[in-house]
């Protein structure tokens, strides 16, 4: 599995500490406990974290929100990026501990 | 100061670089100062809000309450809080946990007067709270040349007591001038002494900074060895959008900008609001013509932010005049309004330190007219605080003046004039 295909497949979720602000272009993202900002620059982008919550997995989310899927690889870098400062987190799942036990 | 009747739509290019999009502006700043006062226990001779004097209509506590409270709304999450000094206003620890404690972080400047070691173990115990000292000399000769006499004593004791309290990770701010820049190294290790981390700005001809600007900016080649610093250290030390002036530089080396804000942010990302409540489009721009609107006056900062005239005119396309054809436009984009501006330039053509030199001859060649001083709050009379600099030129201002009129009698010019010996 690439690291796309595994990113789609997981649950995330906007990081407790993170506040979005709407912006004319998207969103700009604020993380109170490392104080980083970071601009989301699609509005497609901002619908996608803010919907993260609520499917099961990114596969979900971005097939929820309407991202044509060759733009897949490119939203889930995005989230990559924002994952990389905390902006969002893996969220744990039932089916996703009960796959971490099984392997422990 | 007109405030516009609806605000104005602009359309917006699809997935465009941060850049236009910030230079078509906000819905809050994410620059935001704020200064607490104009009063001063200093008078450094560059101080960019002409302060000292506290402004009786400065706002109350109530009123700056207020004013947080719609920065929460805003969601603007941080706040450069400065002044004047704004420890010396009696409710500002009040201020700085009402903020807090209302998502509002805040990073305030201080010369350190009120930094004592009680002090210093409360700012410990906060989160969400920075704390940035003044320093423009790493040795106090060249620190209170221009900030006063103690000055640099004031703000190493306020650094000991922060690191001694357990404070992590302190700024120390320090105004590149043409006496400091060769110090570089000495601000560091300082910074590396007392756990700090060291930031650069741009000395702007701005409030008072205007009548020393002549003598204390870096000149040009003090500008490239800024510049090579900052490529060699850069990576610890902060600069906000203070040199990308200097970008031309990397771009002239085939590298690229410096990392950071490479653009003017004035009443775009950037804003000021003073201590009476005035909306200026930049913290070195106080002046009639860069401000916006009043937030007790004109409905409040939102409204300011998003409709004032001004604000949206700084959101419209600029003309870059000269610039436009220069290959760094890119990374430089014609320099600092605000410093253009107070050396009497045109804002559409190149920055007073153009690093090809065009700000330079601009400035020889003589046409430039020098806008009257913006808002002046200096004490009416020196203290004991004035720094070296100042009394020196004060000094040569009486001389000039006793010059020029004809001495009242023979005793004024010469106590000895008359006698016979
Ligand atoms: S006027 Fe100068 S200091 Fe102010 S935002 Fe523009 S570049 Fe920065
Ligand atoms: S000509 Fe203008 S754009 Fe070019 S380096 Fe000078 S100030 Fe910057």
């Amino acid at each position: 599995m690439t690291t796309t295909d595994q990113m789609l497949a997981e649950a995330w979720d906007l990081s407790p500490a993170v506040a979005l602000r709407p912006e004319p272009f998207g969103a700009m993202a604020y993380h109170f406990g490392n104080r980083k900002l970071t601009f989301l620059k699609r509005m497609q982008l901002v619908d996608v974290v803010r919907g993260l919550a609520a499917h099961p997995d990114v596969r979900s989310t971005l097939q929820s929100v309407g991202v044509a899927e060759a733009q897949w690889p490119g939203y889930v870098a995005a989230l990559q990026g924002l994952a990389a400062t905390d902006m969002i987190r893996p969220r744990a799942t039932d089916q996703a501990r009960s796959v971490q036990e099984g392997a422990a | 100061m007109t405030i516009l009747e609806t605000r104005p739509v602009v359309a917006r290019p699809e997935g465009g670089s941060l850049i236009e999009q910030f230079e078509l502006g906000l819905d809050a700043p994410i620059c935001l100062t704020w200064e607490l006062t104009y009063a001063c226990n200093l008078e450094c001779a560059h101080c960019l809000s002409s302060s000292g004097r506290r402004d009786p209509r400065e706002l109350s506590t109530e009123q700056c309450k207020a004013v947080i409270d719609e920065l929460q709304r805003m969601q603007v999450f941080y706040v450069n809080i400065g002044g004047g000094e704004p420890t010396i206003r009696p409710d500002f620890w009040e201020l700085l946990d009402y903020a807090v404690s209302h998502d509002v972080g805040v990073k305030f400047s201080t010369n350190g007067v009120r930094l004592n070691p009680e002090r210093a173990r409360f700012l410990a115990s906060t989160d969400y709270v920075d704390v940035q000292i003044s320093l423009d000399g790493a040795t106090p000769e060249v620190n209170d040349y221009v900030r006063g006499p103690g000055s640099f004593d004031t703000a190493i004791t306020a650094l000991a007591n922060l690191q001694d309290a357990g404070f992590k990770d302190a700024k120390i701010s320090v105004v590149c001038t043409r006496q400091n820049i060769g110090q570089l190294d000495e601000f560091k290790a300082i910074a590396d002494q007392y756990g700090a981390t060291l930031r650069l700005t741009r000395l702007r001809p701005s409030g008072r900074g205007a009548d020393v600007w002549d003598e204390l900016h870096p000149l040009p080649e003090q500008q490239r060895e800024l510049y090579d610093w900052l490529v060699a250290n850069g990576e610890n030390v902060l600069t906000g959008d203070s040199f990308f002036h200097l970008s031309a530089f990397g771009v002239a080396d085939g590298g690229s900008a410096l990392p950071g804000l490479n653009l003017c942010g004035a009443g775009r990302v950037v804003c000021l609001i003073d201590p009476i409540g005035d909306v200026y489009a930049c913290p070195f721009a106080i002046h009639d013509n860069f401000l916006a609107g009043n937030v007790l006056a004109d409905g409040g900062f939102e409204t300011v932010w998003q409709r004032s005239e001004l604000f949206t005119e700084l959101r419209s396309p600029q003309t870059s005049g000269a610039c436009t054809s220069c290959a760094f436009f890119d990374a430089c984009r014609g320099g600092c309004m605000a410093a253009k501006f107070f050396t009497g330039l045109p804002l559409d053509g190149p920055d007073p330190e153009c690093v090809r030199g065009f700000g330079e001859d601009a400035l020889a060649s003589g046409d430039r007219v020098l806008p009257p001083q913006g808002k002046d709050h200096s004490k009416a009379n020196p203290t004991r605080n004035q720094p070296v600099m100042l009394t020196l030129s004060r000094r040569d201002d009486a001389l000039a003046v006793q010059a020029t009129k004809p001495p009242v009698s023979a005793c004024a010019e010469n106590p000895l004039a008359g006698f016979t010996l």
